[in-house]
């Protein structure tokens, strides 16, 4: 029979379906046989050195793609690992597939080794997930799981599979159709609701467009970019959002919310039109809620109609895909003009917005006898002229980097957004740089994040995969620090990192290049020395340790209440 | 407040789990939870009753429909249903009390299960508060024990189920488009 073969097979068989080309995990003993299987198979298996990096790695790979990311890993320790970026992606929505090993059916609810309960741990972190009880049922199941994790509001979806499941043998029929009558995809946008937003906005007199992560997800940024221009309205991306919009388009404003810029986050207050599109209102963004755009009207748009009125309710709900919808508005748009559109406070609402630009914009610090952070990101964003992938770690180097950082199309901008989980920059990367060869790859991470993934420099060497690692070395949890400095009284607890590993030998350890900085100007030759490696560079960038992020707003505070600069000299610890 | 909830679901495994394990993430209170098949033996009718804001209600309903399993989520809270429960006490009666144990009983439309020389297993059915009152007539001739159902309810109005269609492509084509 050509068709018979193992479940472990069969299941290579429909990821080949699903165009998965590469994956990453880490083996063990339940995963034997799809390791076995593997072994000779065309889809490129990628060996991490931890199973929470594997899930970093195929979120680094679908955020920098848009296709489905797929991690592997064996039972219980190795599935448990996951959960992390299983979250993560949940947070961030983005589509992954996680097949995770299980004990033989027989000894499921024994305690066997290695045994934990995939199933139940992940039901919380995931989209959907599957425990496959027998073989007929795998293909069926893993085909849904792809389908799940890409269509509507993307997420994360575990399969979880026993040892005999991959070992039974059975004939292969390719599934043609999937089956689930209680899952529901909206994508259009009810008509009569777009045509009262389209009315509504043209009719702004202070319209403002907050558009987010779902503009990224749903490949809408051409379609935002002609709704922008079409109603020349300010627009600011979100953290998720960024590259949504080219950060070079004139309307755009930059980055709202908690470490938003003054213009942006005033923008958001004062305007009677907000334009919400592919957002969730996140508490990052709205500061306190109850101050947040108090006197817009709210126009939201968004694929899972649970976004709509969780947070703000809005006057005009849309749940349809983003880029279809955005479509419709603009032709409606382009229909209709902008009949009604009140020209002279329009154009004293660009002023204001101008005003407020020039007012407080983010200006990069710099100093000739330290290394200012932001110095390190303007060298970045200088080398990376809006085209590079800049995969980000968590905490102040990951907001200096959102707030100066060009992006000049989408799915560059990569971070962990909702979860906020250290350790994700590197192993983004990795993702990211195998899902994208043609791109030149930034790791952009803090000491602390880049400590907690420091074994996948064993992968990047493995690979020789030309990543420029660029540490923003403060000597501190520097988020942490903030924090402590500003609410804490500056009692500095469990925040200094020392001991940080001479880079120099680090890489060379791993055989490949590294250095350590401290002088301001080494900065851009350093930089440029990295890039122009051209295997994996470890730069080590020793920067000012007791910079704060600003702006900022305190949290429970309303965004236009913003602390612009240090309250006061900033104090230094003995 | 209280809210009635009632789901059509799939019979797949962990449906259940899902469902209440959603709840308890979100933070809301379960106050009861029947399930059981319907005519359909692949899908079961769960009525679960939820202590939220008013402010929260439709979100519940909301995350509901996104779990896969669930075919149809419905607030019955304010919607014309009928509402019912069902309760077994066991009493204790001493011979002098087992007639107006009785009827008392009778008065609430409750019927006797099991009689014995030590009292009555009861059975009664009605609203919760009814129930509520007959527990506390009940309690007031001595030790009870009590066994509630948790509320089930049925819509007096016709709710179309609206079901998803196969999705005919199957791999890399059933994507949305890519960049």
């Amino acid at each position: 029979m050509p068709n018979l073969m193992n479940g472990a097979k069969m299941l290579l068989e429909c990821l080949a379906r699903e165009g998965v080309d590469c994956f990453f995990g880490y083996p063990g003993g339940v995963t034997l046989p799809l390791y076995d299987a593997i072994y000779d198979h065309h889809i490129r298996h990628v060996l991490v050195r931890h199973e929470e990096n594997a899930c970093f790695a195929a979120e680094g790979y679908a955020r920098a793609t848009g296709k489905v990311g797929v991690c592997c890993a064996t039972s219980g320790p190795g599935a448990t690992n996951l959960v992390t970026g299983l979250v993560d992606a949940m947070m961030d929505s983005i589509p992954i597939v996680a097949l995770t090993g299980q004990v033989t059916s027989k000894l499921i609810g024994s305690d066997a080794f290695q045994e934990a309960d995939t199933f139940g741990i992940t039901r919380s972190c995931t989209k959907h997930n599957y425990l496959v009880k027998k073989l007929e049922d795998l293909p069926q199941i893993v085909h849904e799981a792809f389908y799940i994790a890409a269509s509507g509001r993307p997420g994360p979806v575990l399969v979880d599979i026993p040892k005999d499941v991959f070992q039974a043998q059975g004939h292969y029929a390719p599934v043609t159709s999937i089956h689930l009558p209680g899952y529901k995809v909206y994508t259009e946008g009810h008509t009569g609701q777009i045509r009262r937003a389209v009315q509504m906005m043209s009719e702004a007199e202070r319209p403002f467009i907050y558009a987010g992560g779902g503009i990224v997800a749903a490949n809408a940024s051409a379609e935002l970019r002609e709704l922008v221009e079409l109603l020349d309205a300010p627009a600011v991306t979100t953290l998720m959002g960024l590259g949504g919009l080219p950060s070079n388009h004139p309307n755009f404003v930059s980055m709202p919310g908690m470490h938003g810029s003054y213009a942006a986050n005033m923008g958001m207050t004062h305007c009677d039109v907000l334009i919400a599109l592919g957002v969730r209102f996140d508490d990052r963004v709205t500061g306190r809620l109850a101050a947040f755009a108090p006197n817009a009207k709210v126009i939201h748009v968004d694929i899972d109609p649970a976004e709509i009125g969780k947070n703000r309710t809005p006057d005009v709900p849309i749940v349809g895909d983003v880029k279809r919808v955005l479509g419709r508005m603009n032709s409606e748009l382009g229909r209709t003009g902008l009949l009604a559109c009140p020209t002279a406070a329009r154009q004293a609402w660009w002023s204001q917005i101008r005003a407020w630009k020039a007012e407080h914009p983010l200006v990069p610090v710099t100093s000739d006898s330290e290394i200012k952070p932001q110095h390190l990101m303007m060298e970045i964003d200088r080398l990376s002229a809006g085209e590079a992938i800049v995969c980000s770690d968590v905490g102040q180097h990951q907001m200096w980097a959102a707030q100066l950082i060009r992006f000049y199309g989408p799915r560059l901008w990569i971070n962990s957004g909702g979860l906020g989980a250290m350790g994700f920059g590197l192993p983004s990367a990795i993702g990211a740089q195998f899902a994208r060869p043609d791109k030149l790859v930034f790791a952009l991470v803090g000491d602390g994040g880049f400590q907690m993934s420091i074994p996948e420099l064993s992968t990047i060497a493995s690979h020789g995969l030309p990543i420029k690692i660029v540490v923003m070395n403060n000597g501190y949890l520097g988020m942490v620090r903030q924090w402590q400095e500003l609410f804490y009284n500056n009692r500095l607890s469990s925040v200094e990192l020392d001991c940080f590993p001479d880079a120099e030998k680090l890489a060379g350890a791993y055989g490949f290049k590294g250095r350590t900085i401290d002088k301001p100007w080494e900065l851009a030759s350093a930089l440029e020395e990295a890039v122009r490696e051209p295997g994996p560079y470890l730069l080590n960038v020793k920067v000012s340790p007791y910079e704060n992020v600003y702006p900022m707003v305190p949290a429970g505070g309303a965004i236009n209440e913003m602390v612009l600069a240090p309250p006061q000299p900033v104090a230094v610890p003995e | 407040m209280l809210q009635i909830v009632s789901l059509l679901v799939e019979n797949k495994p962990g449906a259940l789990m899902r469902i209440t394990g959603l709840l308890s993430q979100r933070g809301y209170n379960i106050e009861s939870l029947t399930v059981a098949r319907t005519l359909d033996p692949q899908v079961s009718r769960m009525t679960i009753v939820v202590d939220v804001d008013a402010a929260v209600r439709q979100q519940v309903i909301k995350q509901m429909n996104k779990l896969v399993n669930v075919l149809q989520a419905v607030d019955l809270t304010d919607s014309p249903a009928v509402r019912r429960e069902m309760v077994l006490v066991r009493v204790r009666t001493a011979q002098e009390t087992r007639t107006a144990v009785l009827k008392e009983a009778e008065i609430f439309g409750a019927r006797v299960v099991v009689s014995s020389t030590e009292g009555y297993a009861l059975e009664a059915t009605g609203d919760p508060e009814k129930l509520d009152e007959f527990i506390d007539v009940m309690h007031s001739y001595g030790e009870i024990e009590t066994t509630r159902s948790g509320v089930v309810a049925v819509s007096l109005e016709t709710k179309k189920l609206k079901l998803q269609p196969p999705v005919q492509q199957v791999g890399q084509a059933s994507w949305p488009v890519l960049p």
